[in-house]
This record gives C-alpha cells, structure tokens and sequence, in this order.
C-alpha cells in the first residue's frame, strides 16, 4: 500500500505489477485513529479485572457484572449512530461524538474508585464506540472505490487490531516496571485516546456523505431494506446465532488443561495478530472473487475451528490451529461485511445499512452465546462445539446460495 | 482553519499529550521506587521465619517487602514479623509447607501456584488461568485448593468465570469443581452459570465446603471429593471456612447498601443453622475469613486512604464484639498452630 497526499477520491489504479491499488489516505488516517483508539481501550480492559481485585479490592463476582455492561451496551446505540450520520450527513462529526465520548470518559476513569462509577464510565466508553463505528464504516465505504472497497476495510480492520494487540502489550510493562502502576496505565490510555480525537478531529476531512443538507431527505428505512440488504442481514443473522465466539472456544481449550491453561491469558493475543496479518490479503481476495462469498467461507474457518478443538489430539496444536482459524474468521467477517453492507444500500442510507448489519451480528452472537451456555453445561464443551460445528455445516450451503447474487450486486468484480 | 494550520495543531496536541503523559510516567516510576526503596515502618524480626505457633500472612507495608510472606508468633502477633524471601498474593499454610497464588508480571502476565515446603523452598508450581483469588490447604497439608478469577479477556465477546479446583499437593488434580454433580435443595441441579468459589476443607481429607453461585443466589454446598459431589446446605453463604473444631462455618453475607454489595462476617453452627451476622463490624469485609482460634474470626481490610496497604483484623464471634486491628500493613493470615 502506498500513501497519497492528495485529498481527493483516490481512483483505482493499477501499478506495473497489476495487483497494488490505493488505499484513499482517509482510510489510513482512519486506520490509525482506531489504531491510538484501540491502544486507549485494551489498555485499559487488559488490567481492568487486576486493577479490580488486586488494588481496589473487589471480587470477581461483581467484575462480571462490569464486564457484560462492558460488552454488551455498545449494540443497541450502534443503529443511532448509523442514522445520524446519514440524516446529518456528516459521519465525521458524529463518530467525533463517539471518539470524544470515550475520550472524556477515560479522564473520569481517573477519578472512579468505586465499582458503580466505574461501571458508569464504562458505559460511556462503550456508547461512544456504538455511536462511531458505523459512521466511520461509512465514511471508509464512501471513500474507497468500488472495486477496492474490501481492501480498504482490510487496512483498516488491520491497523485497529495493530492497537488491540499493542494496547495489552503496554499496559503489562508498565505494570511490570510499576507494579502499582493501574493509574499510570489510565493516563496513557487517556493520551492515546486524545491523541485519536485529535487526529479524527484535525486531520481527517469531512467529506458530506451525499447531497447537501438543505437537501438532505429524511432517512428512509425502505431504503435501507433494499432486497440485497434483507437477504444479507437474514443470512448474517442466521450466521451469528451459530458463532459461539472466542470467549467459548478459548475455555474450552482451557478445559483440556496443559499447554492451553498455561498461555490462556493471552489465547486473545493470537486470534488477534492471526486477524491483523490476514485483514489485507483476505480484503484483496473479498474484492476478486466476491464479498458475501468470502464471507460465508469465513465462517467456514469458524467450523474448522471447532473442529481443531472438539477433535483435538495435541492440545498445543490444537490451540495453535484454532487460533489461526478464528484470526481468519474474523479477518473475512468483521470488515468484509461492512465492505458488503455499504455497497447493497444507496449512498444516502449507507452508515444505516452497515450499522444495520453490524447490529444483527452483535446481537445474534449475543444470542448464540447464552444458547451455547446451555448447551455448555448440558453436553460439555466438545459435544456443544461439535453440535454448533454440525449446524453451521448444514447451513453453509444454504447460506452459500442464498448470497449467490449479492457480489452483483454490490459491485465487486465476480 | 487551513490544511497546514490544522496540521500544526495537531502536532502541538501530539507534544503536549506525549510531553505529559511521558512526564507522569516518568514521574510514577521515580515516585514508585522511592516508596519501595525503604525499609518497612513496622518493626522487623531480624531472625530466622518463626517454626512455633504463627500467622503467615502477605507484608502489604509499601517498603522493600511489599508483597513479601511474613510471619509473627502466634502469641505475638502485633510484634515483630520475620521475612520470607517469598511473594504471594495469597497464602495459606500447615507446619509442613504453604500455598502460594502469583500473579507474575511480565509482557505477558502469568499466574501460579507454587507449593512450599517448611523451609519455603519451592516443590511444586502450575499455571492457573487467572487472578489469584482464595487458596486453602487442609489441615494435614495433603490436600490444596485455588480459586481464581478468569478474566478470559476475550475479543468481542464476554467471558467470565471462576475456576476453582483441589489437587493433591504434590499430585494432580482432581478439576474444575463445576464439574463436580451439583444438588441445590436435594434436588440434582446442573445451572449454565454456576460458579464455585472458597473451598475450605475438614480433617477427613474428603470432605470439604465451597459456595456455589447461580443464578443471583449463593450456597453453601458440602463437597465429596471421592464422589465428585457438590451438595447445598445453607442459603447466602459465601467463602466459608471451617473453624477449627469443625462445628461452625465462618464467611461473608451479601447485603445490598447503596446499590452495591456489601459483605458482612457472619457465622454459622453446622448441626443447629443458627446464623449470627457479625454487625459489630460495620465495614465491607470482602475476604475468606480464617480462624484464629474457636472463637475468633480474622480477615484483611483494605485501607481507604493507601490504595494497596490493608490489615488484618481479629473479630470476637461471642458477643456484639468490635473489631480489633491485630496486624497491621498485612493480607491473607494463615493460623499455624
């Protein structure tokens, strides 16, 4: 990839070689706005339960009150952010909202000692990354040409995972070199997270989505509903219940003890370096052969997954190779989709239609999840991942020739 | 404002945040040092670790030592303590060795339990998936139990539990104690959100007490480690801990003030369920109490004004009793008698 300065629409183009296209220089700036913004975030999740417990002295039991209001808020205002950015038409200033949101709620952190304050300036994080991920999704859709669009998400997707991994990385030697140090790690977070407001704020253009506002229709959910979007958002519905997700697959690798229990703090690390290295070339592939395409294969690696844990013969094999497969999952779900979402609605709806797909992902994986607790718990993990695993098996086919025609659709080169 | 304005204000932004950010850390690690440079304010047996009647316990003064295993006489107890070269985060301790719960700082921060012997030479270490919570040993030392947190920070997804298991010192483990078969009010239970926590163990080597949590609610279950049992006997029961006669379990009950939970030390006599909440202690105490004798609870306290530093006090179950402070700048007592 290479940079330009120019603040134009960068056209594609192709250099001697026939394979480089650019990468429109708002989409790196984006990339690393979530870079500094990720950094700001795992930072400060990575020592949360330590910081917890160990200085504050609460019990385990309440962190898990946290850590699902901690997750599970962001879904529900994600679909607002999306409609704001189109009915406003400057998706700029209303993922600037969220930045700056989660910006002012790590100064607060600062100050929070007790579990409820700090369950409270969670939320806020939270709903500022609800509120800017869809507009900023769109912004990148806008930006990036037709037949590049996957690559683009795929830089981006890879410098944001770049800063989830690197977040971690400096939060645990800082607390190596200051044991005590869970404040300096707030105040670091809160450097970076400034840092990506002002990047954002400063340096990224604010290029009006559509028409001018004056001009600007109210959003229309019809439009949104285009035929290409409602079989997407149904296939990627059907899809999600049948994502279990890491947080399973990582205790299950936990329930066969030796090599997994040793490195289970840092399972995540894998899937993420495993997803950052893959973004870019699985973006470029989304482009060629097609978008709802590798996203269905994706959660084939999903299956696979599954497979290396349930069948798992060598457990530090097994846990190497599922997190190769969940880092490609990922790397051919997570921005692909928004990639493909962008691109089945008009112009004018567009932040609605990837906040619209991003949301039934959330929250049928949230679904799955309590699901597969049940199923954890009644047939023990090997069984339920199996289970899911045979589902998923019987629905990749349907799903395969359900999505047959939307890489038409939404313009990516068959 | 112009393309280049805009660019050299964002570069001031970025000298300022580095600039700060920078000097804070600086100026913590400068401030941490300083504070852990100097010898603790509490006096100091110079003296080899005490082997007669003693409390082990966590030094939590922030000196040299902090963190370090200490032990003072049992009749003794506020005076001078003698130094492991040993940090834990948890300990527990027979006269013939001790358990250990390390978080171990790194790039990559790991988690552990070591076994001890008397001479607090290491004899036996394993990973543990999360943050040290509880250890136990029972009482002949055969036997030694962990809970900790899995914080299982996970991409994109929740995960959360506890683990707690029992291994023989020295041997395997016997696993996760969710998987044990669980009876809630003699009915067979198997809940997907169930958590056990606190093990405390009787003398027969088989039987021990946890809580299990499901569902909102906690329980004190009476475990089977032969038959890989988990039975309930008592409601509202979390971390017990057996006293030393064996007749009455001490732990923390939930109460809720100001929206968030609040522990109080309570005890319960096993053969009559006579329950008595130790209101003479009017703070939050989130600990697994130990037994000083029959009679007497201790717990750690952690202090509101020096984030890090606690002390150990002692609570009289036999009368509306206030707490004493018995060790101060300490964590995690461990009764040897």
């Amino acid at each position: 990839m290479y940079i330009t300065l120019s603040d134009r629409p960068a056209t594609s183009r192709r250099t001697p070689d026939g394979r480089r296209r650019r990468v429109p220089p708002i989409v790196i700036t984006l990339g690393f706005v979530s870079l500094v913004t990720d950094i700001s975030s795992e930072s400060v999740a990575a020592i949360l339960p330590l910081y917890l417990t160990a200085s504050l002295g609460l019990s385990a039991i309440s962190y898990g009150f946290i850590d699902a209001l901690y997750q599970g808020v962001s879904a529900l205002v994600r679909i607002g952010g999306g409609w704001a950015a189109d009915r406003g038409g400057h998706p700029k200033w209303v993922a600037f909202l969220g930045y700056g949101l989660s910006a002012v709620a790590r100064f607060f952190l600062l100050f929070s000692t007790g579990l409820a304050a700090i369950s409270a300036v969670i939320s806020a994080d939270r709903i500022g990354k609800g509120v800017r991920t869809a507009p900023r999704d769109a912004m990148i859709s806008a930006a990036a040409p037709a037949d590049s669009v996957g690559y683009a998400f795929g830089v981006h997707r890879a410098l944001d995972t770049a800063g989830a991994a690197i977040g971690p990385v400096i939060a645990f030697v800082v607390l190596w070199w200051i044991p005590d140090g869970y404040l300096t790690v707030m105040v670091i977070s809160l450097g970076f997270a400034v840092l990506g407001v002002a990047l954002l704020g400063l340096l990224v253009p604010d290029r009006p989505s559509a028409a001018p506002k004056p001009d600007r229709p109210a959003v229309r959910w019809r439009d949104v509903a285009s035929p290409g979007m409602v079989r997407l958002l149904v296939v990627a519905g059907a899809l999600g219940l049948l994502t279990v997700g890491d947080g399973f697959i990582y205790l299950a690798l936990l329930d066969r003890g030796g090599f997994a229990a040793h490195w289970f703090p840092l399972l995540y690390v894998g899937t993420n370096i495993a997803y950052l290295s893959l973004a870019i070339p699985i973006g470029r592939l989304a482009d060629r052969v097609g978008r709802a395409k590798v996203l269905i294969w994706g959660h084939g690696a999903l299956l696979a997954s599954y497979a290396a844990v349930a069948f798992s013969w060598n457990i530090a094999a097994s846990t190497v190779i599922a997190l190769l497969l969940l880092g490609t999952f990922y790397a051919a779900t997570d921005g692909v989709i928004a990639a493909l979402a962008g691109r089945l609605v008009p112009p004018s709806v567009r932040a609605s239609g990837i906040a619209s797909a991003q949301t039934v992902v959330a929250l049928a994986r949230m679904a799955s999840s309590a699901g597969f607790g049940v199923l954890w718990f009644l047939f023990g993990p090997q069984v339920a991942l199996l289970l899911v695993a045979g589902a998923l098996l019987v629905a990749l086919p349907f799903a395969l020739s359900a999505v047959r025609r939307l890489d038409l659709r939404s313009g990516a080169a068959a | 404002m112009n393309q280049r304005g805009r660019i050299a204000l964002f570069l001031t932004v970025v000298f300022v945040v580095v600039g700060g950010v920078t000097a804070y850390v600086v100026n913590s690690a400068n401030s941490y040092e300083r504070k852990h440079d100097r010898p603790p304010s509490v006096p100091i047996d110079d003296a080899e670790v005490t082997t007669g009647p003693r409390i082990v316990f966590r030094h939590t003064g922030v000196d040299e030592s902090y963190g370090l295993v200490a032990t003072v006489p049992l009749d003794d107890p506020g005076g001078p303590r003698a130094f492991t070269d040993v940090a834990c985060d948890r300990v527990d301790a027979t006269s013939a060795e001790a358990s250990c719960l390390r978080t171990e700082r790194g790039v990559v921060t790991k988690f552990s339990l070591t076994e001890y012997d008397a001479d607090w030479q290491p004899v036996d270490k394993v990973a543990l998936p999360g943050i040290p919570s509880r250890t136990r040993l029972s009482t002949d030392g055969t036997l030694v139990s962990s809970t900790v947190f899995v914080s299982g920070h996970t991409y994109m997804q929740v995960g959360f539990s506890t683990a707690t298991e029992i291994r023989d010192v020295g041997g395997s483990s016997h696993g996760n104690l969710e998987k044990f078969d669980l009876v809630l009010h003699g009915k067979s239970a198997s809940p997907r959100d169930r958590n056990v926590w606190g093990v405390t163990f009787a003398d027969d080597d088989n039987t021990f007490y946890a809580t299990v949590g499901t569902g909102g609610e906690t329980y004190l279950v009476r475990g089977d480690l032969a038959a890989r049992t988990l039975t309930s006997i008592a409601d509202h029961v979390e971390c017990p801990s057996l006293s030393p006669d064996g007749k009455r379990i001490g732990f923390k009950q939930a109460t809720q003030r100001d929206g968030q939970t609040w522990w109080t030390p309570a005890v319960l006599d096993l053969a009559t369920g006579e329950r008595t909440v130790l209101e003479g202690e009017t703070r939050n105490v989130d600990d697994q109490v130990e037994w000083l004798d029959d009679d007497t609870l201790l717990y750690g306290l952690a202090r509101d004004d020096q984030p890090g530093v606690t002390d150990v006090w002692e609570l009289d179950t036999r009368t509306d009793a206030k707490p004493q402070l018995l060790i101060e700048q300490a964590w995690s007592p461990a009764v040897v008698r």
